[in-house]
């Protein structure tokens, strides 16, 4: 292999090796690091993050946005568990419409899935931009979470929602099954499909994706509405991890990952990056953040490490992209 | 005032300019006459410090220069006026006339009233009855112009470049720019006029300089010449395309797009018409050449075909005497029509992806199988076309970025014609090509068109309408002032009648 090959798989596999470098240290500093119990309490805690990042990476490969996802999240979680534990009460006739566990969830991703849809709607029916779309709607799914929990936990679920997030099937954890799940069904998306064709031709050029007879516009509302419903797959592991939905779920979930994607190499401004791309970036973050905990590093130093890193990714990928 | 000599210049091995030396003289008005391509604008961007690498030499006031950026060749007194003007529309007159060279006092601070005075006296100057104060935004564009004409004025310019002034103002406007433009000349100053309207080349110019194919061709005094004189001065070259054959591809003479009194309005403004009324019928084997210089609509034209701006056209398209009600380019290619775009780059390609994805992208739902991609299909499709269409690549899998620009537009062709057109409208096929890949797209034209296909090509280089075309519709001002079939058509009549305001 000559130098100039060996430099480019250098930089395609430099997260990887950046993330192999790092468990190396942490199981060095920490004795704590490398063990079972600790790599699934590290793969079940980035499951949620790597839910919402697969949906933020096809936003972001579309050059668009997605600010929403940490209040459609926490709102998805808490209709899930409302509905589980406490039904709609009929007030007029003194009745009230119980759920079961699959109704409730169900109704969860429906409603994560119309809010994206809204924001798909917003941006290609009156042209908003989507920073500005989701923005409002990161506003609106956080306040209509506080109408629906009164600002409240609802908690006490029952087992059966709770295994969700907290069972294991076949050795594994479940979070981990359906982590791994969306992200399979989003790598064969991506690769396989038209979908995926159109997505990466839109962010790629979509004035010339509008001219090849693309219909922009569906594609857009499917990737938001997407991207709403991981955010409610999410919401509902989180929910059923904590037996809680919180009002506070999924504050600056958003932040996480938008990271996960951009450490993975996705370009902002679209066309470019993989789903496999931003898990690793996911696991990047989750393994710094475990290795911070054990390390007892305190929580504020955690997050200035974490800022670093991210800068640290883009100015690497940046400094790369420039030598091409 | 200025003396360029044998100045050449090549973009990636294509020549743009050679060998041409001019001189531009204090006191006068000169003209750079041209067609579009000609290289005039390339020689005004080296002029003006836009380009800093080129052949020969440029002497400016008796001393070699050698500009860097614009601002170098601002400072030494050379200023360009562009078709689009350069101002920040929500900064005032005074603001913008002293971006980058503002007046500070001792402590750093703007000096407003400094400027403010300095802009009253210029706009006093040109006659703008202003406050200086207005923002640009507020003024019309006539009142713009002048504006920057202050600007080059305030750093003391004394050659002032000015690139079709006149394309987007009023009649009214032009005499006051003219004004302005005469009075500058007592002042001794020297000034280039770059402009279709020949009228009013008539009306201000001293001298002429004709360019063609990026070099000069002749230059002189506009006294005593006549419009027809100068037209064929601009055109007068030897047709170096193999004519088509005559009778080729006439065989089968059926009707195929029927366009019926289409017109466009402006998305802001609804009383304004960009396309005006245009009718016309294309027929199959038939390649229809539609010339127009630039602003005449013609790309409006086409992308109004195509279905891009549904909601501002009024007008019937029928194809094969069934009427289309065309809302956006999916329908548009469901229906038989595809468009390969005039900027290849910003709306033809997905640069980032390889020859194959750009090659079926119009196409995905034929290369799929059980709602997945046939990535053995898209190979397929695509190695057809690189072979079909000659794309010289290293493989179907080549990024389109490293592309030379002629295997570029082949793949755009490439994509166009997988969807099986019926109609083929062609914007600009050749531009900022080699001529080798010029003449193999002609070559591929001519065949399709063979095969039945009607083309409608769109170009403002007079030699390819001639040589392909087997009728020609010239366009300006949004409508089409002339049609012709082939046999009766020179490139004195067609530019005659495609330059606004001259019938």
């Amino acid at each position: 292999m000559d130098l100039a090959n060996y430099r480019t798989s250098l930089v395609k596999f430099q997260s990887l090796i950046a993330l192999v470098l790092l468990c190396i240290v942490l199981s060095i500093v920490s004795d704590k690091f490398l063990t079972v119990d600790n790599t699934w309490n590290v793969m079940r805690q980035i499951s949620v993050n790597i839910c919402i990042s697969v949906g933020m990476t096809l936003v972001i490969l579309i050059a668009g946005i997605d600010l929403s996802v940490g209040s459609v999240l926490a709102l998805c979680g808490a209709i899930t568990a409302g509905l589980l534990k406490n039904g709609i009460p009929i007030q007029s006739s003194n009745l009230y419409i119980g759920f079961t566990l699959l109704g409730a969830i169900l109704v969860g991703l429906i409603v994560g899935s119309l809010l994206g849809l809204f924001n798909g709607w917003t941006i290609t029916r009156f042209k908003v931009p989507p920073f500005v779309a989701t923005l409002a709607m990161l506003t609106i799914a956080r306040g209509l979470t506080m109408l629906w929990t009164k600002g409240f936990p609802i908690s006490n679920l029952g087992d059966s929602f709770d295994y969700i997030g907290t069972g294991w099937f076949l050795g594994i954890p479940l979070p981990v099954w359906i982590s791994g799940i969306v992200v399979i069904i989003a790598v064969v998306i991506t690769k396989k499909t038209v979908l995926g064709r159109y997505i990466y031709a839109i962010g790629g050029n979509e004035s010339a994706s509008k001219l090849s007879g693309i219909n922009i516009n569906k594609v857009k509302l499917t990737v938001y509405a997407i991207a709403g419903l991981l955010a409610a797959i999410g919401g509902i592991l989180v929910t059923s991890r904590l037996d809680s939905a919180q009002p506070n779920a999924g504050i600056s979930y958003e932040l996480d990952s938008i990271a996960a994607v951009v450490i993975g190499g996705t370009s902002l401004s679209g066309g470019r990056g993989t789903i496999m791309g931003t898990v690793l970036g996911a696991v990047i973050i989750g393994v710094l953040n475990n290795g911070l905990v054990l390390m007892n590093v305190s929580p504020f130093w955690q997050q200035v490490v974490k800022g670093a890193v991210i800068l640290l990714a883009v100015m690497i990928d940046k400094a790369n992209s420039k030598n091409e | 005032m200025l003396v360029a000599e044998n100045i050449g210049k090549k973009f990636s091995g294509v020549v743009a300019l050679e060998n041409v030396s001019m001189e531009l003289l204090a006191g006068r008005v000169t003209a750079i006459l041209g067609e579009n391509g000609a290289g005039k604008s390339t020689l005004m961007k080296i002029l003006s410090g836009v380009y800093d690498e080129y052949e020969g030499r440029i002497v400016f006031k008796g001393e070699t220069v050698k500009f860097k950026n614009p601002i170098d060749a601002q400072n030494a007194g050379i200023a360009i006026i562009h078709q689009e003007l350069n101002l920040v529309p929500y900064l005032s007159i005074t603001e913008n006339l002293f971006l980058g060279r503002e007046i500070t006092n001792a402590f750093g601070m703007l000096n407003r009233k400094a400027m403010r005075a300095k802009t009253t006296e210029l706009l006093i100057k040109l006659r703008l009855n202003v406050d200086p104060d207005s923002l640009v935004a507020d003024l019309r564009v006539g009142q713009q112009q002048v504006v920057e004409i202050a600007k080059a004025l305030l750093c003391d310019a004394e050659m002032i470049i000015m690139d079709e002034p006149t394309s987007a103002i009023t009649e009214s406007e032009v005499e006051v720019l003219f004004g302005i433009i005469a009075e500058l000349k007592s002042e001794n100053k020297a000034i280039v006029y770059i402009s279709h309207k020949l009228n009013e080349l008539f009306k201000i110019a001293d001298d002429y300089v004709v360019m063609r194919d990026g070099r000069k061709i002749e230059n002189g005094s506009m006294a005593g010449m006549t419009q027809d004189q100068l037209i064929h001065k601009m055109v007068g070259r030897e047709i170096n395309i193999a004519r088509k054959g005559e009778g080729q591809g006439q065989v089968a003479k059926k009707l195929l797009l029927s366009v019926k009194d289409v017109c466009l309005v402006k998305a802001g403004d609804k009383n304004k018409k960009t396309l005006d009324n245009i009718s016309f019928d294309l027929y199959s084997g038939e390649v229809l050449g539609i010339f127009g210089l630039m602003g005449a609509g013609r790309t409006e034209l086409m992308e109004t075909l195509l279905g891009v701006h549904p909601g501002l056209m009024t007008g019937k398209i029928s194809i094969e005497n069934t009427e289309l009600n065309i809302r956006s380019a999916t329908e548009a290619i469901n229906s038989g029509i595809v468009l390969v775009p005039e900027d290849r780059k910003k709306h033809g390609l997905v640069l980032n992806m390889d020859i194959k994805n750009n090659i079926s992208l119009s196409n995905l739902q034929e290369t799929k199988s059980l709602g997945v991609l046939d990535k053995g299909k898209e190979q397929k499709l695509a190695e057809k076309y690189v072979n079909a269409l000659k794309i010289k690549c290293s493989s179907a899998g080549q990024t389109v970025k490293n592309l030379s620009g002629g295997n570029q537009q082949k793949v755009v062709l490439a994509k166009c014609l997988a969807t099986k057109p019926k109609v083929l409208m062609l914007d600009e096929p050749t531009r900022g090509i080699d001529i080798n890949a010029k003449n193999e797209i002609y070559k591929l034209i001519i065949e399709l068109a063979a095969e039945g296909m009607g083309i409608i090509m769109v170009s403002s280089e007079l030699p390819e309408i001639l040589a392909i075309s087997d009728r020609v519709l010239v366009m300006a001002d949004g409508a089409i002032r002339a049609e012709m079939n082939i046999s009766d058509a020179t490139e004195d009549n067609i530019l005659k009648a495609a330059i606004p305001g001259a019938i």
